[in-house]
């Protein structure tokens, strides 16, 4: 008698995709934009997205420690909430403040809820807007940073040429002002099958098209208002969150559709210049609903049997 | 209503393709379990000491779903054992000392056909089961009216990792095929035939379509399918070659259609041709562990071990072996199990090969949803199935799963998708079953 193997339920083999190695893509898709955000915002733009990334790793490692659950800092999902929250803020930003959005985004939005997976918002995009209504004026107005004159563009009274736009030469966060960095590190997400096309162009098009109307037929004034602000990295990184995101290829159309519109009507008619945020985090707590409404057909339940 | 069927891409592995296919010697022994379908296990008809030859029959069909058994070498029958099947069912197995002479019993002799109840007689008679997969009676299939079969749909997907032996059976056995094409035409009035191939056995294919142009009494149509697992799946199949869509919990005969195996026909041809029944197998010998992975003929009942070692044995200490395909196959315990009526491929898989990775918690990504080739939603699945929920396990139309494995095969989180699938398939079945007693 030969020696017992191990008997499972198929299937006996597996993709190879996992969750540590999609968030891994994530974050090497994020690489060339926080290049660009520490060359234009210089050494302190390090410095928030360091202190950043370790507080959101330490405070979700501590929060399993003490809650004695299995450790989940191994799916790289924490090192991406940090590096996506700092790239969301300025980098002239009081790093205690970074602290302080790093553990509204782990312990309150991620582990209460049950951690990863479990989440009903964006942990990084409610930590922005968090930090935002909390240190109110700081958050917003402290945008400019010594070598870079003027404020975020969407409030500024002359807005920069679309070349400083594309290149992300100008005042804002850290990892909102390059377009051409968030463009390369999109297209590698395509690649690499991380996201759908969907939500990014559906999103930035919405936006677009809004704009054009808005500004009267200009397009290039519509282009720059695409290309200003936070709808990049909002669109490409944020809007496609999966957890936070309905699955469907309806869905994310819907999704990005209403998180576009969302956007402009707050950009345009709202209080705060910025409305990428906002939208997103709207439309988090519609996608369970929107989930609902665009499920996939079963094949062979609505036909009859002649 | 137009479906656009999902599905994955699995790796080929096809790395018997262009092997050349050998026959085994003789085994010394061969142990035939009397349970190699679906249905009621075959009563044994021999016992210890009987001389039996090949094609003897040595187990009789129990009822209507059941199917005969035959010895598969000359010899002695030695022994009437218990035998735990794979599925965890104990069956009563006969085991044959061969005395490797591997003589015809000579009451063989091809069957007398006149109608169509003939011809169903004689499928039943030569213990032809399905076997590409189940092993579900294949004169069950055949046994309507037979003005209800419009097309009949050949299996030739093959769309398992690994697994080539289908490919065999259409490069080599045409004439087979073409046979019992030619009767099935003949006595059931089948005229559209539809082969499905995966596109990614161009060698099939033309053989294939060679077949079809020799046929000039009715249609044979060559379909090529991309190479999308789960091509072969028998829904899958009929809607990519017929455009039909069968309903939850029916069967292609409700849309007209019937779907076997192409080396489930070939067989149906060479029993009619020669009289010989069910009693060898083309089978795919692959995996890692394999030293030299090829197709390997074999008497049904052969122990798994004998072909390893007829492929040079074994290279390294498998992790898991299967039946069939990585997708879908049964692991089984240990080397001595034989191979039965529906093996088309035994893997060693390495210890590498099998490794799946850590469970963790699902990140809603929605591939599982997205992959699957009806548009099930198995998270939600495994979620209503984890609350007991009956009727949200009913709303989720659980019971449309064909247990393919693509949903587990993609999540990221290495979810026990279908595996939970099959739970609430069983938990509704329970349910249905309590309901109707009260
Ligand atoms: S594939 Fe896995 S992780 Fe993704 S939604 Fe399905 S169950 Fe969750
Ligand atoms: S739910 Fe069933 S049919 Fe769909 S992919 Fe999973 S196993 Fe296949």
């Amino acid at each position: 008698m030969s020696s017992l193997t191990k008997l499972t339920i198929s299937p006996h083999i597996h993709s190879g995709r996992s969750t540590a190695g999609i968030m891994r893509d994530v974050i090497i898709a994020l690489l060339p934009v926080s290049v660009a955000g520490v060359l234009i915002f210089g050494l302190r733009a390090l410095a928030v997205i360091a202190v950043c990334v370790i507080s959101c790793v330490g405070f979700e490692a501590l929060f399993n420690l003490i809650t004695k659950k299995d450790q989940t800092i191994g799916d790289f999902s924490a090192v991406l909430t940090g590096l996506l929250l700092a790239l969301n803020l300025p980098a002239n930003i009081p790093l205690w403040q970074c602290v302080i959005g790093a553990l509204f985004a782990i312990i309150v939005v991620k582990c209460l809820f049950g951690g990863i997976g479990h989440n009903l918002v964006n942990p990084a995009i409610t930590a922005r807007v968090f930090m935002l209504v909390a240190f109110g004026s700081m958050a917003v107005a402290a945008f400019p940073v010594d070598t870079v004159a003027g404020a975020t563009p969407l409030s500024a009274e002359k807005m920069p040429t679309l070349i400083t736009l594309f290149l992300g030469n100008y005042g804002g966060a850290i990892g909102e002002t390059c377009t051409l960095a968030l463009i390369i590190g999109g297209v590698y997400l395509l690649v690499r099958k991380v996201i759908t096309w969907h939500i990014p162009v559906v999103f930035i098009l919405t936006v677009f098209v809004f704009s054009f109307f808005y500004k009267g037929f200009d397009a290039v004034s519509a282009l720059s208002l695409v290309m200003s602000g936070g709808l990049f990295i909002g669109a490409i990184f944020m809007a496609t969150d999966y957890v936070t995101s309905p699955a469907t290829a309806w869905g994310k159309v819907i999704f990005a559709v209403g998180a576009g519109v969302l956007t402009c009507l707050i950009r345009y008619y709202g209080t705060y210049p910025e409305g990428v945020s906002f939208a997103i985090l709207f439309m988090n707590i519609l996608t369970p609903y929107i989930s609902k409404w665009t499920k996939h057909k079963v094949f062979g339940t609505q036909e009859a049997v002649k | 209503m137009a479906f656009y069927l999902r599905g994955t891409n699995v790796p080929h592995r096809k790395n018997t393709l262009n092997k050349p296919v050998v026959r085994i010697p003789c085994p010394k022994t061969v142990t035939i379990p009397m349970s190699m379908h679906i249905g009621k296990q075959s009563i044994p008809t021999v016992k210890v000491g009987d001389l039996v030859k090949v094609g003897t029959k040595i187990g009789e069909a129990d009822g209507y779903i059941s199917a005969n058994t035959y010895s598969s070498v000359s010899g002695k029958v030695v022994k009437l054992d218990e035998y735990l099947m794979y599925s965890g069912t104990t069956s009563t197995a006969v085991v044959i000392e061969a005395d490797g002479e591997m003589t015809l019993d000579d009451s063989l002799k091809a069957p007398v056909i006149n109608d169509n109840k003939d011809l169903v007689a004689a499928i039943k008679d030569a213990g032809i089961v399905g076997l590409g997969g189940a092993g579900f009676p294949t004169h069950v299939k055949f046994d309507v009216d037979p003005s209800r079969i419009e097309y009949l749909i050949i299996n030739g997907a093959e769309c398992e990792p690994h697994v080539t032996s289908d490919s065999v059976t259409m490069m080599t056995r045409a004439d087979d095929m073409a046979y019992a094409l030619s009767s099935l035409n003949r006595y059931l009035g089948i005229e559209k035939v539809i082969i499905g191939i995966e596109n990614n056995k161009k060698d099939a294919i033309l053989n294939m379509k060679e077949m079809a142009q020799s046929l000039t009494n009715f249609s044979v149509e060559v379909k090529t399918l991309p190479s999308l697992y789960p091509q072969g799946g028998e829904k899958v199949l009929v809607y990519h070659t017929t455009g039909r869509v069968i309903p939850t919990n029916k069967l292609p005969i409700d849309v007209g259609c019937v779907v076997i195996n192409c080396t489930t026909l070939a067989t149906i041809g060479s029993y009619l041709k020669t009289g010989i029944p069910l009693v060898e197998k083309c089978v795919t010998v692959d995996g890692g562990a394999v030293k030299n992975p090829q197709n390997v003929i074999a008497p049904i009942g052969t122990a798994v071990g004998d072909l390893f070692d007829f492929c040079g044995g074994l290279c390294e200490e498998p992790e898991k072996l299967i039946y069939g395909g990585p997708m879908m196959g049964i692991t089984f315990p240990n080397t001595d199990s034989p191979v039965l009526k529906n093996t088309n491929a035994v893997l060693a898989l390495t210890k590498k090969e099998a490794k799946l990775p850590k469970t963790t918690a699902c990140i809603r990504c929605g591939a599982c949803t997205n992959t699957c080739p009806f548009g099930l939603a198995p998270a939600s699945i495994s979620k209503a199935y984890d609350n007991k929920d009956i009727e949200a396990l009913k709303e989720l139309s659980v019971d449309t799963c064909m247990e393919c494995g693509c949903c587990s095969f993609v999540c990221p989180a290495n979810r026990p998708l279908v595996q939970k699938n099959k739970l609430a398939k069983e938990l509704l079945r329970q349910e249905k079953m309590k309901g109707e007693s009260k």
